[in-house]
């Protein structure tokens, strides 16, 4: 028999004086003991290790999670190994004294070069970190940003309508614009690109978490914490963000490859990065312009393989991850 | 139901109001050198200044936006100033629209008759081959960017299937191609949402009363699950018919269709102000209708659905 369990059995003959001759073990927390759990119900169950035990049984998404890793660790690491070239250098022939264009793969430019003799190699590898870069820093932002200005819009109702409107009339400002301007008061830089997408980007996101809450803003739970005066602060981090974590993450780990895909749809309408820094999306926009002919068609090809990898892979392991954030699944 | 058309109608007009304004006034925020294009080094000072009097730039801003309110009044969209100087935009607008509404209308009509179906043949053999071959390909056109597969579908689907690269108003066969391309993230945009609804509804409690009750499942499906699993769809079909109208940037220009895709995008970054703010506001129009017959849609499928009281309730 534990100490507990005869705390509670001889609980009605405690009186306040005797209270203070309990044991001070009594109040500490009990280790966890299978057995012990059993009777009284009680489960050494947490959220977040649960999650992650679903996560990691999940062996395509975790293959794709180290793969990505990796991915990241090798577009940093590339730059210092052995025999690589420089991403925006031109190379030129030794003998000869003319540029290296458009060199087919071979031993020496292992993915060939581009129109004017840079080695794409170094160029992709360059390009993915850039564009890694901005994905994951649009996301993530956009997805701050998005839960939290959406939490507020749904639950408070006196911003409801304000922000509603606020939201019909952002939503329909043509997006280059704001880009536009945004490039003529920054220089074009990898900052500047994330910085003028961030502008707009998050409203989707808002949008998404406050139609959630709104559906779960009144439910009992809600009522009965409002009733006792929970701050609202309190009420949204407690009581409804943990409720929709499953689809918030969802939206996130989709943010990331909508972001890497919007750099690439701002490259083609000209509004991208300058050639000069690479980036998936202007490397695609370079092999665009010469995929006509079948000898140069490898410039689109490798950009456009290692782009779709990188975006499938974020997609499924999104996927795969708010299934395993979800507690239905966790039994 | 009439009072609630007239309160969103009014609601729609303040909107439509403030958009267009805020536009005005970021387009005003543009450089100046923009209107000028290639020729900015070739003209001096006092050129400049006539051409930008006679674009109307030199007047003070709420003589600018008076003017534009004023003409919009009485119907006139304005004269464009950079892309075709002087030309009525109605006049640039009118006959792109026809290209783009075909195609769009083509597109979205084949993701609806390739879609629903899809996703309703998913949601059956839920588990089966099929239904992992469609969730495959909803994965690859939803995370892969549009611009990419658009690329490899022109060039190896235009040589697979011998049909012309590029679009050819008088040769019927360049129309499949550019309408296909269109179609695909709507056939995997409306197979995955289906699919998601039946699903739900397939594990409601309705369905084991009418199979225990000895319904069939095709009876169960078409009588009960289709029914309800089509509420929350149908609210998304008028938008996406009527935002064809703004074309498709990458399509049109891949396949070199004179729609009105990538139109909006030029005449920002020409500057044309007169043609971005009309643009701008006849998209805004129709997305905000789009979102209106969406509702009413909805409301039309499912009767427990009221819009008015929506509202009331609040």
């Amino acid at each position: 028999m534990s100490s507990f369990d005869k705390l509670t059995t001889s609980m009605e003959s405690v009186t306040a004086e005797q209270l203070k001759d309990l044991d001070p073990a009594l109040f500490e927390f009990a280790p966890y003991s299978e057995n012990a759990s059993e009777s009284r119900g009680y489960s050494n169950y947490a959220y977040w290790r649960s999650t992650w035990r679903s996560f990691s049984h999940n062996r395509t998404a975790m293959t794709l999670l180290i793969g990505l890793i990796v991915l990241l660790c090798f577009t940093f690491v590339q730059p210092l190994l052995p025999a690589q070239k420089s991403p925006t250098q031109v190379y030129t022939n030794a003998q000869t004294g003319r540029q290296e264009r458009n060199h087919a793969p071979c031993a020496e430019f292992w993915f060939g070069t581009n129109t004017i003799g840079q080695d794409l190699w170094a160029r992709v590898w360059s390009g993915t970190r850039t564009s890694l870069l901005i994905g994951l820093a649009v996301g993530l932002w956009n997805a701050v940003l998005g839960i939290i200005v959406g939490a507020l819009w749904g639950y408070v109702r006196r911003l409801d309508g304000l922000l509603t409107e606020a939201y019909n009339v952002v939503r329909n400002i043509p997006n280059s614009i704001i880009l536009i301007l945004a490039s003529y008061i920054m220089r074009p830089s990898v900052g500047t690109m994330i910085a003028a997408m961030c502008v707009t980007g998050w409203l989707p996101m808002a949008r998404f978490v406050r139609n959630q809450i709104v559906i779960i803003r009144d439910r009992e739970y809600n009522l009965a914490s409002r009733c006792l005066g929970t701050p609202t602060e309190r009420l949204i981090r407690k009581n409804l963000l943990p409720y929709l974590v499953s689809v918030i993450m969802l939206r996130i780990a989709l943010a990331i490859p909508q972001a890497i895909g919007q750099e690439v749809f701002l490259t083609y309408i000209g509004l991208g990065l300058p050639v000069s820094i690479p980036s998936l999306g202007n490397l695609i926009n370079e092999g665009r312009i010469v995929m006509m002919s079948a000898s140069t068609r490898y410039q689109l090809l490798f950009p456009a393989l290692v782009l779709s990898a990188v975006t499938v892979s974020f997609y499924v392991m999104g996927n795969a991850f708010a299934d395993a954030a979800d507690p239905r699944n966790h039994v | 139901m009439f009072l609630y058309v007239l309160k969103r109608l009014f609601q729609s007009l303040i909107t439509l109001f403030v958009i267009t304004t805020v536009v005005f006034l970021l387009l005003r925020l543009m450089p100046e050198e923009g209107y000028f294009g290639e020729n900015y080094d070739k003209l001096d000072e006092m050129q400049k200044e006539v051409i930008l009097t006679e674009m109307g730039l030199r007047d003070p801003l709420h003589v600018q936006l008076g003017k534009f309110y004023k003409n919009l009044f009485h119907g006139d969209l304005g004269r464009s100033i950079v892309f075709r100087p002087r030309v009525k935009i109605w006049r640039i607008i009118k006959p792109k629209v026809p290209y783009s509404l075909w195609f769009g209308v083509a597109s979205v009509t084949l993701s609806l008759l390739i879609g629903i179906p899809m996703g309703l043949f998913m949601a059956r053999c839920k588990g089966h081959w099929f239904d992992s071959l469609g969730s495959g390909y909803i994965v690859l056109i939803n995370s892969v960017p549009a611009a990419v597969y658009y690329l490899f579908i022109q060039l190896y689907l235009s040589s697979a299937l011998r049909l012309p690269m590029l679009f050819d108003a008088r040769n019927p066969a360049s129309w499949v191609l550019p309408a296909v391309s269109m179609s695909l993230s709507g056939i995997a945009y409306y197979a995955m949402w289906v699919r998601r609804y039946m699903v739900d509804e397939l594990n409601r409690d309705y369905v084991k009363l009418a199979r225990a009750k000895g319904l069939s499942s095709t009876q169960i499906m078409t009588r009960h699950v289709i029914r309800n699993a089509f509420v929350p769809v149908t609210q998304y079909i008028p938008m996406s018919f009527l935002l064809t109208i703004s074309g498709s940037i990458y399509v049109e220009s891949l396949f070199s269709i004179p729609g009105m895709g990538g139109l909006l995008v030029t005449a920002i970054q020409r500057q044309d102000n007169p043609l971005v703010q009309a643009l701008v506001l006849i998209f805004s129009s129709v997305g905000i209708l789009g979102l209106f017959l969406g509702d009413v849609l909805m409301a039309l499928f499912d009767p427990r659905i009221k819009l008015t009281r929506k509202a009331a309730s609040r």
